[in-house]
């Protein structure tokens, strides 16, 4: 019985070479997880981090005015030229948008997120799922396009409003400056409501994800120790959701800083920092002021990201 | 590090400086047929029936000549300069804001038109067209031009047809008297600026513009004015021409520059849609074909320049386009372009018209111009309302 043993527990190696390459790499662990990280890591390092670096580079060349062609030696002109009048409103514009964007987005997914973790169960909890993924299987394009066409002037909304006798509402709306506009698809409040309705299940999903974690008995706890709902909600059911909103406003927030297609189709043709990116690259040639664009987003995110694992949107990944 | 930069980026561009090409001869005779040409084209230029049937010009010419055509497709002038950059290209239908980049990059050669027999059926005055005739040396066979016409809703104009393009730089009452504001739109690419000086050239004569691609900075800073007027008055600028007949359609605008394509798109609709070249004149696009200086496969490049100049061909392209031959033949009897087609594309208003260049600093009518790509970030204040 004691020999069998024995044998079992000092195995001879295997002979066919896949077992010798199993043993192998059994025994050299750090071997193993080279080869099954090395790909994806070259990867990134190269493809991506190096395309990135090349183009951090380009953003400190500038372009020689009389010829239009790039001058390859270092200068912080290009970024000086963010600065102008043009370029820092295009900047200023985009980051308002992307904010006051993910702000409402969060107020709004709060309550749908919170049915969905707390109440709803079985059929309903499937039909929400749906719900708030299904707009994401459709394209993206056809969905700007039917809002385009819902937004238009003699689009379905101006029609809905008109019925229930609204125009006016809709037209003082309209007559406000900088939001307002011709149209709800020609101002910054269409571009907004596209933005939105784009970006929404990115914030409700991780919304949900953290109501879920919360312990009901904290809520019951609340409550039974005299705290009104309100008091419930600031204290006890926002901070702990927290997470999950942050996390949301990272991808609604990101998201609305990169995007060049919806402020092209919805809005007042005034450029956001991806438009800006495209002009200067694809139009002017100006491939300097192009990453210096680029470098803007950058910096904004990475500095949201710290802010944001300050406020622990990281801890539950 | 500055070599490498140079390969990695996508600015071939900056190649085409650095990489100095010595011009080659043109060719002496046209040889046997290589079996396959290539060509960068603006969408829709080369149809091989693909979306229409009727519309076919390339597969006649690969069953007669044996030289299998492929098309790259490109978006803007700028792809086009870049994609023959790379090389590896033969033809390219290359407009006046591309050409002349082309010509002085030596990324093409010189045509011998001795072999190209339909030659002299060419308009003349595109035989010899600044944007493709260098010091007598002609680059390339014109392919088809046209006009950005003013486009307007007959009904919100009375029928009557505007005569002026203030009607989208100034704010008035429009015959059916409601202002023009909120109800007008312009191109959203900085050439555009050059329809303010355009029309700048008829209405302050004193500014002495001659040409309104060569601005100074006087002329240039006159013309943005007038362009942030046009910002006050226009809702949205049109970047994507199916986004414009929408917005003829939904967004109650009357009045835009546009090209013969959205008004042919539109009345085909039956939608209540004209168009006009004001008196002012009006600016438009010329493309010519040109061949790449390292072109591997010329004598099947020779083979579709002359293919490309047959009536049928050019009458074609004018119909699916909305564009105009430069073949004059082309204009009769030509079964999808008919015979209004030619007056309706706008081929009678050739004089009013100033072709497409690209701004550079060194022009020809001044000392110094304001070079294209501070067009591109000014443009871009404009629309941002500085």
């Amino acid at each position: 019985m004691s020999a069998i043993v024995q044998q079992h527990a000092i195995q001879t190696g295997r002979g066919s070479l896949a077992g010798r390459v199993s043993d192998f790499l059994w025994k050299h662990p750090h071997v193993f997880l080279t080869i099954l990280l090395g790909p994806p890591l070259l990867w990134l390092g190269i493809i991506y981090l190096g395309s990135l670096l090349a183009l951090l580079l380009q953003s400190f060349f500038s372009i020689d005015d009389y010829s239009g062609l790039i001058n390859y030696e270092f200068t912080l002109a290009t970024y000086r030229q963010l600065l102008n009048d043009a370029n820092f409103d295009i900047i200023i514009r985009t980051i308002l948008m992307a904010a006051i964007v993910t702000l409402f987005s969060a107020v709004i997914a709060f309550p749908i997120a919170y049915y969905a973790a707390r109440y709803a169960r079985g059929k309903w909890k499937v039909i929400f799922y749906l719900g708030v993924m299904l707009p994401l299987w459709s394209s993206y394009l056809v969905k700007i396009y039917a809002w385009k066409l819902i937004l238009a002037k003699e689009g379905i909304l101006t029609w809905l409003v008109t019925k229930l006798n609204l125009l006016w509402l809709l037209d003082a709306w309209l007559s406000l400056p900088v939001i307002g506009g011709n149209s709800l698809s020609v101002s910054y409040t269409g571009t907004f409501i596209v933005f939105v309705y784009v970006w929404m299940p990115f914030m409700i999903l991780p919304i949900q994800a953290a109501l879920e974690r919360v312990p009901t008995n904290l809520i019951e706890a609340s409550s039974d120790l005299g705290g009104t709902p309100q008091q419930t909600f600031r204290h006890v059911l926002f901070p702990l959701a927290l997470p999950g909103i942050v996390a949301g406003s990272i991808f609604t927030f990101s998201l609305t800083l990169g995007d060049y297609i919806i402020p092209q189709i919805i809005g007042s043709s005034r450029l956001f920092i991806g438009q800006a990116v495209y002009a200067q690259q694809g139009t002017a040639g100006n491939i300097p002021l192009a990453a210096a664009f680029t470098v803007v987003p950058i910096i904004i995110m990475g500095l949201y990201l710290w802010m944001a694992r300050r406020m622990g949107a990281f801890d539950a990944l | 590090m500055k070599q490498f930069l140079k390969s990695c980026t996508a600015l071939t561009l900056s190649l085409a400086f650095t990489t100095q090409v010595l011009a080659q001869e043109a060719l002496k005779e046209i040889g046997k047929g290589e079996g396959e040409v290539s060509i960068v084209a603006w969408p829709g230029y080369i149809e091989r029936g693909d979306t229409d049937k009727a519309y076919d010009w390339v597969t006649g010419f690969e069953k007669e000549t044996g030289c299998k055509v492929s098309v790259k497709t490109a978006a803007t002038s700028d792809e086009m300069v870049a994609l023959m950059n790379e090389g590896d290209f033969d033809l390219v239908t290359a407009s006046g804001d591309a050409s002349l980049r082309l010509v002085a990059g030596k990324r093409v050669q010189p045509i011998n038109t001795d072999l190209i027999k339909s030659w002299k059926t060419l308009d003349e005055r595109m035989q010899n067209a600044p944007w493709n005739t260098v010091k007598g040396v002609h680059y390339g066979v014109p392919y088809v031009w046209g006009p950005n016409v003013l486009m307007y809703n007959t009904e919100a104009f009375k029928d009557k047809a505007p005569t002026s393009w203030n009607v989208v730089f100034e704010e008035m009452t429009l015959p059916d008297g409601k202002s023009n504001k909120g109800r007008i739109q312009a191109y959203d690419g900085p050439i555009h600026i050059a329809d303010a000086a355009n029309y700048l050239m008829a209405h302050k004569p004193e500014l002495g513009i001659k040409s309104p691609y060569e601005l100074n900075e006087d002329q240039y800073k006159a013309a943005l004015d007038i362009l942030r007027v046009q910002r006050t008055l226009a809702g949205r600028y049109w970047h994507d021409a199916m986004i414009q007949v929408d917005d003829f359609k939904n967004e109650g605008i009357v009045a835009s520059g546009s090209w013969p394509f959205q008004v042919n798109l539109l009345k085909a609709e039956k939608k209540p849609i004209a168009s006009v070249v004001p008196e002012e004149g009006a600016t438009g696009w010329a493309d010519t074909t040109m061949l790449h200086v390292d072109s591997k496969h010329p004598n099947c490049a020779y083979m579709w320049m002359e293919h490309s100049l047959s009536p049928k061909v050019q009458g074609d392209v004018s119909a699916w386009f909305g564009a105009n031959p430069s073949v004059g033949a082309a204009c009769k009897g030509n079964e999808l372009l008919t015979d209004e087609g030619c007056a309706t594309n706008g081929y009678n208003d050739f004089e009013k018209i100033k072709f497409w260049r690209t701004p550079v600093s060194k022009c020809e009518t001044q000392s110094e111009c304001v070079p294209y790509h501070r067009w591109v970030s000014d443009y871009i204040g404009v629309i941002g309302g500085r």
